[in-house]
């Protein structure tokens, strides 16, 4: 009889943390919850890490929860319906397809700009032109990723032909790699490599060769409702927001910039 | 066919159509997502053929390797009891739990260009392992090999003992019992563990793109190509994940009376 009991006790408690642990998850996916979500392109990771700390001990009562994953990821979680209130891309191209899929709220208004940047082992690689060098493994993000979108389009316009060891998923791989030794230099953004400048040589790639690197901010539909999403956006392109920015090695574009072209 | 000890309670039903739905949704969302039109035309395109030849050529690589060396390992276990075999257990253990990224960072700081097995292979012989073939395989064989030794250990420990004694009795060398006597008694084990072991290697991500690089016709298996997909053209992302799902299903298909013992009438 206790057997029968404990077993009945057992079945009744688990349907209970199933029912609950379902009701949680589906909790978790309302939409129009206190918190307010920001994705960001990975290269935005530490710069927006910090605006998000600080837009939060600026406003008591805030929730931002940020999520940062390549560009194009972000774009296709967006597209698959994920709940998201503020967007920022590492390019135009993505934020305009955000758009397209009609789940932006007005247009998007870039707030930062970044460059390009060489990162080697060697003090040897001092230009452009040396990434073509035969003894050096050399690394590039793939091209369906902004940053290697960009590092083919400099390269190109350089006329320097670089063959990649790899299309690598991530700056952060790249970075990673010429750390280990595995790669010899690779192209990354200069925020990034202002963060191993005491560890590895490098150089801002500059001039004719260098593409304009524009990062657009949008406000999604999960921003209606939501007085933290604007306010965020408008923190992002404030002085305050800038010098974060800035601190990061990005170049901040005030609100009266020339972001309103998009 | 029911036997009694094999009874299904019905109260479990509901549960169980839960898990097989649940399992099913994802096939179904990839399958209710498929461009057929253009599938055909996008299935034959150097980038998708050069994924799929590099990921059947790495799996079936890390395959032979996970065999050569993984039956020695499996044997020596099953051969006894002793702590520096449980501690050994564990280290054939880890890269099955272990993150395959983990697993990838690892594999860099060992066998990489300056790495601590790595740099004197590359200084002595020339080998190269990282943004190579080579890299690929170490990558697969690594993930894979877990599979393989511990369903082999778990095969040869449930072998029953008296077989290999009574070939021994009757003047077996060790060597004989062993190829003549317990291996053909264990095959259904090696070979579900061999199944496992190559899905596994078929599947490898996480090590391959840490370890090995993402190149294509180079590095690019399969799942570094659905993964590169994704981020430009989810559709190719689709076609290649349909074509993975095939393959797997299809060989796991083909097998299946190696991989699920005694599942399947005779």
């Amino acid at each position: 009889m206790s057997v029968v009991a404990k077993v009945c006790g057992l079945r009744a408690a688990c349907a209970l943390a199933l029912v609950a642990t379902l009701a949680a998850a589906c909790g978790d996916a309302r939409p129009g919850d206190a918190t307010t979500r920001v994705l960001a392109s990975a290269s935005l990771t530490r710069a927006f890490g910090e605006l998000v700390a600080a837009y939060e001990a600026a406003h008591p009562g805030a929730s931002l929860e940020l999520h940062t994953a390549g560009t194009p990821r972000l774009v296709l979680q967006l597209r698959e319906g994920a709940p998201a209130a503020v967007l920022a891309t590492a390019d135009r191209a993505s934020a305009q397809r955000v758009v397209e899929s009609g789940r932006a709220l007005g247009a998007p208004t870039v707030f930062a700009t970044n460059r390009l940047a060489v990162i080697a082992r060697d003090a040897s690689v001092a230009d452009l032109a040396d990434l073509a060098r035969d003894d050096l493994v050399v690394l590039l993000c793939g091209p369906e990723v902004p940053a290697g979108r960009y590092a083919r389009a400099a390269l190109a316009a350089a006329g320097v032909a670089v063959r990649s060891a790899s299309d690598e998923p991530s700056v952060s791989a790249v970075v990673a790699k010429v750390r280990l030794g595995e790669a010899d230099a690779g192209v990354v953004y200069t925020t990034d490599a202002a963060a191993v400048a005491g560890e590895l040589h490098g150089f801002a790639i500059e001039g004719e060769a260098a593409p304009r690197i524009e990062y657009p901010l949008l406000l999604l539909d999960g921003a209606e409702g939501d007085p933290h999403a604007a306010g965020f956006a408008d923190f992002v392109r404030s002085a305050a927001g800038a010098a974060i920015l800035e601190a990061h090695g990005f170049s901040a574009v005030g609100a009266s910039g020339r972001g309103d072209d998009a | 066919m029911t036997r009694v000890g094999r009874s299904f309670p019905r109260g479990l039903a509901p549960l169980a159509v839960l898990a097989g739905l649940f399992l099913l949704a994802p096939l179904a969302g990839l399958l209710a997502r498929v461009p057929w039109a253009d599938l055909l035309e996008r299935l034959a395109s150097d980038a998708v053929l050069d994924a799929l030849v590099l990921s059947l050529q790495s799996s079936l690589a890390a395959a032979l390797l996970v065999v050569v060396l993984g039956l020695p390992l499996a044997a020596w276990l099953a051969s006894g009891r002793s702590s520096l075999r449980a501690v050994v257990r564990v280290l054939v253990t880890l890269p099955m739990v272990l993150p395959p990224v983990v697993g990838g960072v690892a594999l860099l700081l060992a066998f990489g260009r300056s790495g601590l097995v790595g740099e004197p292979l590359a200084r002595l012989f020339g080998v190269q392992f990282t943004f190579a073939f080579a890299g690929v395989v170490v990558a697969a064989t690594y993930v894979a090999l877990p599979f393989f030794v511990l369903t082999a250990e778990s095969g040869l420990r449930g072998l029953d003992a008296r077989l290999p004694t009574v070939a021994a009795t009757l003047g077996a060398s060790p060597w004989r019992v062993f190829t003549r006597v317990t291996l053909p008694a264990v095959a259904p084990a090696l070979g579900a563990g061999l199944v496992l072991a190559w899905a596994r290697a078929l599947g490898e991500f996480g090590a391959t793109i840490t370890f090995a690089g993402n190149l294509e016709g180079a590095t690019r298996t399969m799942p570094l190509a659905v993964h590169t997909a994704l981020e430009s053209d989810p559709e190719a992302a689709i076609v290649l994940s349909l074509l993975m799902v095939a393959v797997s299903a299809g060989l796991l298909f083909a097998l299946r009376r190696r991989w699920f013992v005694g599942a399947t009438t005779r």
